[in-house]
């Protein structure tokens, strides 16, 4: 009928009362003032406010671009961690660190040194000019800000797993005459994209508030490189509170459509192999 | 020592008896210091309750966050003055003579904090309970919303002289060195081919100004100063949120043949990065910009704090605090301790005030209010 249990942890009282009152104070609350703020204004409010092309087009290129920038991290992070675990290449430790520099960085020194990069007159911006490609102030500065804050999130979420991944299983599909692109698509890739697709969320959710880097980059002319995040800050900067709460309650909506949306996928292919 | 009697329903307890060790069964005895006892098969155990924990635990988080929140009382000889970006050489200099001549007078040493930003979200803190005793901001109208909150009474530009500004600027054109593209006034800022960098007016305080310059050149030379303003955003490719950000895209990065910029920054820039590769234009008419500075009533909280922070605005006014102005490149009033050549190098021009526009609680929420005349040039409506 007892039951005595040696824990290193202290009680579950102790860590239950920490962890829910540490995450109404740092998530639970804030998100709560915005919906209730929000609740406010009223929904007519809310959606005259969303429902203005400029607004449409700023949450069209945040989302957008942040979409593709995940995509790409996703596949390009699983390169680098491939890379990472399998191979052995001198300075392999400095480029694994490496990885996490974006994390460490503020991101305004990220979108001020890309800028300055990308820039017309800056060393890749140059040569891209040379061909007519215009990098910095346009969609394609954006997309490579949103690329360097998101990219480690692939990498880290993908990097354990592929440890654990032993090539004999590789080998034994290839004893059995799989081709290789069979035993990535078949036996590699279903091992991957649960954490895979953990890593895209989080860059696709990291990707979507990031302002700091971005505004640096970004032209901002409105409905052009405008992204959303600068629209709630133009709204505040107007001491329109009501407006500001509406585009975030725009943009947490969205984003918690997609992040669901990622969820499902997940569980649906977990179901489908059944493992992992 | 009393026993429940045994027949009362099971009730599952969890306690703690030491640090890593908790047990749950049914209780069956209150202690009269908090601590329960649970039957364990054969055994009986003694120990604190688990909810009892929980609040204990609960009460520490109240007292740590309450610690971290209640910041330490501001003494009375402190002063915390908000200002906007491109003041950080001025009051650098202003708070060193400040302090100087508050202990000339016999005075202890004031310790004097400045704090720099876009002048709106300086505005925004400062309602929201930045404990700024003055501000000295960008524009009238960031003012005026502190006053909205009740922070400062709603006449308080009438308190000091010309406007409460103790100094002015205006807007001027920085062209790149022998200006290739030959701009002389804002007319030639829509002419083919040439790109106009100005921040946001949306997020900039200079940048409200940059747009009311070009509207009054428009009206003065009879165009259709909606047309010429929509025509002039048109040639600008990249819109930073703040004065100092456009700088360095014009500067630094290379983009664009025109920066419009408060005439103390563009000679800062000159300064700064070398007048080997700038020019100064002044344009034939410019906007008299007023950069307004008020004692924040709500957060005075003693008389010596009061004379403090008037004694503060006050020496703005002053013949020092005057030449220091001079010395930061704004236009101040009174030029009798101010060096010549500072003075001497500000020319002459048509300077049209805030008041033709109507002041700016009327040309605020018209110009750049939401769905306003700006956000129509881009919207098409």
């Amino acid at each position: 009928m007892a039951l005595i249990q040696r824990s290193p942890m202290p009680g579950l009282g102790l860590s239950m009362g920490i962890t829910l009152t540490m995450l109404s104070i740092v998530v639970l609350a804030p998100i709560g003032a915005l919906l209730v703020q929000g609740a406010g204004f009223g929904l007519a409010g809310l959606w005259d406010t969303i429902n203005r092309p400029r607004v449409w087009a700023a949450l069209s290129l945040s989302f957008r671009l942040s979409l593709l920038a995940a995509a790409f991290n996703l596949f390009f992070g699983i390169l680098l961690a491939w890379v990472l675990v399998r191979y052995r290449f001198p300075g392999r430790r400095l480029i694994d660190a490496a990885v996490d520099l974006p994390f460490a960085l503020p991101t305004a020194v990220a979108g001020i040194a890309l800028t300055a990069l990308y820039a017309p007159n800056g060393a890749f911006g140059s040569l891209a000019r040379e061909i007519g490609w215009k990098i910095a102030y346009g969609q394609w500065g954006i997309f490579i800000a949103l690329v360097f804050v998101g990219l480690p999130f692939v990498a880290r979420t993908v990097q354990p797993v592929i440890e654990e991944i032993d090539r004999e299983v590789e080998e034994a599909s290839a004893t059995l005459g799989a081709s290789r692109a069979y035993t990535l698509r078949r036996v590699i890739w279903p091992m991957l994209m649960p954490a895979a697709l953990t890593g895209f969320a989080l860059s696709l959710a990291r990707a979507v508030g990031e302002y700091g880097s971005v505004i640096f980059i970004a032209g901002n002319i409105p409905l052009k490189t405008e992204i959303a995040p600068l629209l709630i800050v133009i709204q505040l900067e107007e001491f329109n509170y009501n407006g500001a709460t509406a585009i975030g309650l725009a943009m947490l909506t969205i984003s918690f459509a997609l992040l669901l949306a990622i969820n499902l996928i997940q569980i649906w292919s977990r179901r489908r192999i059944g493992h992992v | 020592m009393t026993s429940h009697p045994r027949n009362e329903p099971l009730m599952l307890t969890t306690i703690r008896m030491s640090r890593h060790i908790s047990a749950q069964g049914p209780k069956i005895h209150d202690h009269a210091d908090g601590r329960v006892t649970i039957r364990d098969g054969a055994r009986t155990l003694t120990g604190w309750p688990v909810a009892r924990v929980i609040r204990s635990a609960i009460a520490i988080l109240a007292l740590s966050v309450a610690a971290l929140g209640g910041a330490p009382q501001a003494r009375a000889e402190a002063l915390l003055n908000v200002s906007y970006d491109p003041t950080r050489e001025l009051y650098r200099d202003v708070n060193a003579a400040f302090a100087k001549h508050w202990q000339d007078q016999g005075h202890p040493a004031p310790r004097i904090e400045t704090s720099h930003g876009g002048s709106g979200s300086q505005a925004r803190s400062v309602i929201e309970g930045l404990k700024a005793q003055v501000v000295t901001l960008a524009l009238a109208s960031d003012i005026d919303r502190i006053a909205q909150a009740g922070k400062l009474p709603a006449d308080w530009q009438a308190s000091r002289p010309h406007n409460s500004s103790p100094y002015t600027s205006t807007i001027v054109f920085l062209v790149r060195k022998g200006n290739p593209k030959a701009i002389k006034d804002w007319g030639d800022l829509v002419a083919e081919g040439v790109e106009v960098i100005t921040p946001n007016p949306k997020t900039s305080g200079g940048a409200r100004w940059n747009y009311l310059a070009a509207w009054a050149w428009a009206e003065r030379n009879g165009k259709d100063p909606k047309a010429f303003v929509g025509d002039l955003f048109r040639h600008v490719p990249v819109l930073d949120s703040g004065a100092r950000g456009a700088t360095t895209t014009f500067a630094q990065r290379g983009i664009g043949d025109v920066l419009l910029a408060w005439e103390n920054e563009a000679y800062l820039a000159l300064k700064e990065l070398g007048a080997d590769q700038f020019d100064i234009v002044v344009p034939s008419v410019s906007i008299l910009a007023e950069p307004p500075v008020a004692l924040v009533e709500a957060n005075i909280e003693t008389p010596e704090q009061r004379a403090l922070a008037n004694a503060y605005l006050d020496f703005l006014y002053t013949p020092q605090g005057q030449a220091l102005a001079f010395k930061h490149y704004y236009r101040a009033w009174d030029t009798s301790a101010a060096a010549p050549e500072d003075v001497a190098r500000f020319p002459a021009l048509d300077l049209v005030d805030i008041g033709h526009f109507g002041g700016w609680a009327k040309a605020q929420p018209e110009h750049f209010g939401d769905g306003g005349i700006f956000d129509q040039i881009y919207t098409g409506k």
